[in-house]
């Protein structure tokens, strides 16, 4: 991949960001922050290629680097739909009144 | 897997990543669109340990197994209050790794090609100060650093050399490919996010959030350029641009620019603010008062400030409410941007206390409607509900969007003292005739009118 290609992908992705990000409604910034953060956890895929590498000095970066981005994986899409899960469904009819 | 079908399957993960994202646009969908993007994230994994510069799992696994039992322990456990801390920590995670993943590259091979020259000091640099930057604003979040600016004299002029000094490294990292370099960009830019996150005041936290997520982004992005990789570039483009469009809606809710909450050191933690000098006598209210006030209304808005959040007090709030509306009172809730400490915070506290959303509006959906309403129940929100923002030009906050709670028939304002909010200016709203002072903490206070209401 060139740099221009890849300058080009990067500039018609953040318009299609832009396009898409500013249609989410005010009461769900904080599940699209958590769910946008999770997607940035995407790095995941070069600290694989990292990690794999079988070298010493790149298995150690590449364990913090795989571990790191697991957390942000896995935490931000387990938080956003907890989130979510909340806002999508009416429990009103259930307990957990009072508290 | 041939090259092709890699980078098509990336291309399926990052399209399931976008539409995920646009299902975000309405609470009914945004559950599926975040599955959405996890199956494009397992996508991409899968796809990736198939490749064949991997020839050891052992690292693979472990990383796997320590992360996925961290992240998975600390979403389970958050509170719901706690939400914006732990964002700004998976920010500062997901930065980290693609620092680190650029500097891993850096390391093995040294390439002088040169997108790889001029990525990996940026996605070094942007990395690490992400990660230093987000433990900084989890210390305010949490409360373990004080959530006033800190900063020292001369401060700009040393960041500013800091930087310079961190652009100077990654010229010399891209130029020679000198190893020191690299350790010594990366210890400054640790430094730098530490610097830059200090001085930034804990009601400023929602637009610092957002501008880490935005970084992190970007570091994404850029790593994705390092190791040649269009679904990271795509990703971090996404992310990025997300950030952004939060920071420019969180500035512009506290009419401000982002060059000024980043540099100007405004306002203090925003839950000790200095005592105030006080403007004339209020009407101070009891519960009783409060709760006739009420009860008697046909519509009511209630508008949450953080003072909610901090006492925990929106279980009693949607108490309060449903008492009301079991009386036939419409009840609506009004929300400021800048209501939480991150972007949508206070939707989603009301959510957990199952506040149905058709009652949270914005403020643009509500503010006609204080007129046409007859009582105002404004609960731990100060300046978002300060008058002055839209009347007086001489005030510090002049121009700030503000909810006009003024305008409703009567307002009763929660509040545990007549003290100013973290802009540390007084509230004329508090001595009008036709406001009500109810001097107590937020929960007590809606629990109290919670069970006063129906006895009324």
């Amino acid at each position: 991949m060139t740099l221009a290609i890849g300058i080009t992908v990067f500039v018609l992705a953040a318009f299609i960001g832009f396009e898409v990000i500013t249609k989410v409604p005010p009461q769900l910034h904080t599940p699209l922050m958590s769910g946008s953060n999770a997607i940035s956890g995407i790095t995941l895929v070069g600290a694989l290629l990292v990690a794999g590498r079988g070298d010493l000095l790149s298995g150690i970066l590449g364990f913090l680097a795989v571990t790191f981005a697991t957390i942000n994986v896995v935490g931000g899409f387990l938080v956003t739909d907890r989130m979510l899960e909340m806002f999508g469904t009416r429990r009103r009819l259930s307990r957990r009144d009072g508290r | 897997m041939s090259e092709a079908a890699t980078t098509l399957l990336y291309l399926v993960a990052a399209s399931l990543f976008i539409l995920g994202l646009k299902r975000l646009s309405s609470p009914v969908t945004a559950r599926s669109g975040n599955l959405m993007g996890a199956v494009g994230m397992l996508i991409a994994i899968v796809v990736t340990l198939f490749r064949s510069g991997i020839v050891d799992y052992t690292v693979i696994v472990a990383g796997f197994l320590v992360g996925g039992t961290a992240g998975t322990i600390l979403a389970r456990r958050v509170e719901m209050t706690g939400i914006p801390q732990l964002v700004a920590a998976f920010n500062g995670f997901g930065g980290a790794a693609s620092g680190m993943v650029a500097a891993a590259e850096f390391l093995a091979d040294g390439s002088s090609a040169t997108e790889i020259a001029v990525t990996v000091p940026l996605s070094c640099a942007l990395g690490i100060a992400t990660i230093t930057g987000s433990f900084v604003a989890f210390g305010k979040l949490q409360g373990m650093i004080p959530g006033r600016p800190l900063l020292f004299r001369g401060q700009i002029i040393f960041d500013s050399a800091l930087a310079a000094a961190v652009g100077g490294s990654g010229i010399r990292m891209a130029s020679s490919g000198n190893r020191s370099a690299l350790w010594l960009l990366i210890a400054l830019a640790a430094l730098l996010g530490v610097t830059r996150t200090l001085p930034i005041g804990g009601a400023d936290m929602p637009v610092i959030v957002a501008f880490l997520n935005s970084m992190s982004g970007l570091a994404a992005a850029s790593a994705g350029f390092v190791i040649g990789s269009e679904a990271l570039i795509i990703s971090g483009a996404l992310v990025g641009a997300s950030g952004l469009v939060l920071t420019a809606i969180m500035s512009r809710a506290m009419n401000r620019s982002l060059a000024n909450v980043l540099f100007a050191a405004f306002g203090g933690d925003g839950e000790s603010p200095p005592e105030g000098t006080g403007g004339g006598p209020v009407r101070r209210a009891t519960m009783d008062d409060a709760a006739v006030t009420l009860a008697y209304a046909r519509s009511v808005i209630v508008v949450p400030g953080y003072g909610l959040a901090v006492s925990q007090a929106q279980y009693g709030a949607r108490d309060l409410t449903d008492r009301l509306a079991d009386r036939g009172v419409e009840v609506r809730y009004a929300i400021h941007p800048v209501a939480g400490r991150m972007p949508g915070h206070m939707n989603v506290l009301l959510a957990e206390a199952d506040v149905p959303y058709e009652q949270l509006l914005d403020l643009d959906q509500i503010n006609d409607d204080f007129p046409r309403t007859d009582v105002a129940l404004v609960v731990g929100a100060n300046d978002v509900v300060n008058p002055a923002a839209r009347d007086d030009p001489s005030s510090p906050i002049f121009g700030m969007p503000i909810l006009d709670v003024d305008r409703a028939g009567a307002v009763i304002v929660v509040k545990r003292s007549l003290s100013p909010g973290f802009a540390g200016i007084d509230n004329p709203l508090f001595y009008r005739d036709t406001t009500l002072m109810l001097f107590s903490d937020a929960r007590a206070a809606l629990e109290g009118l919670a069970r006063a209401v129906p006895t009324v």
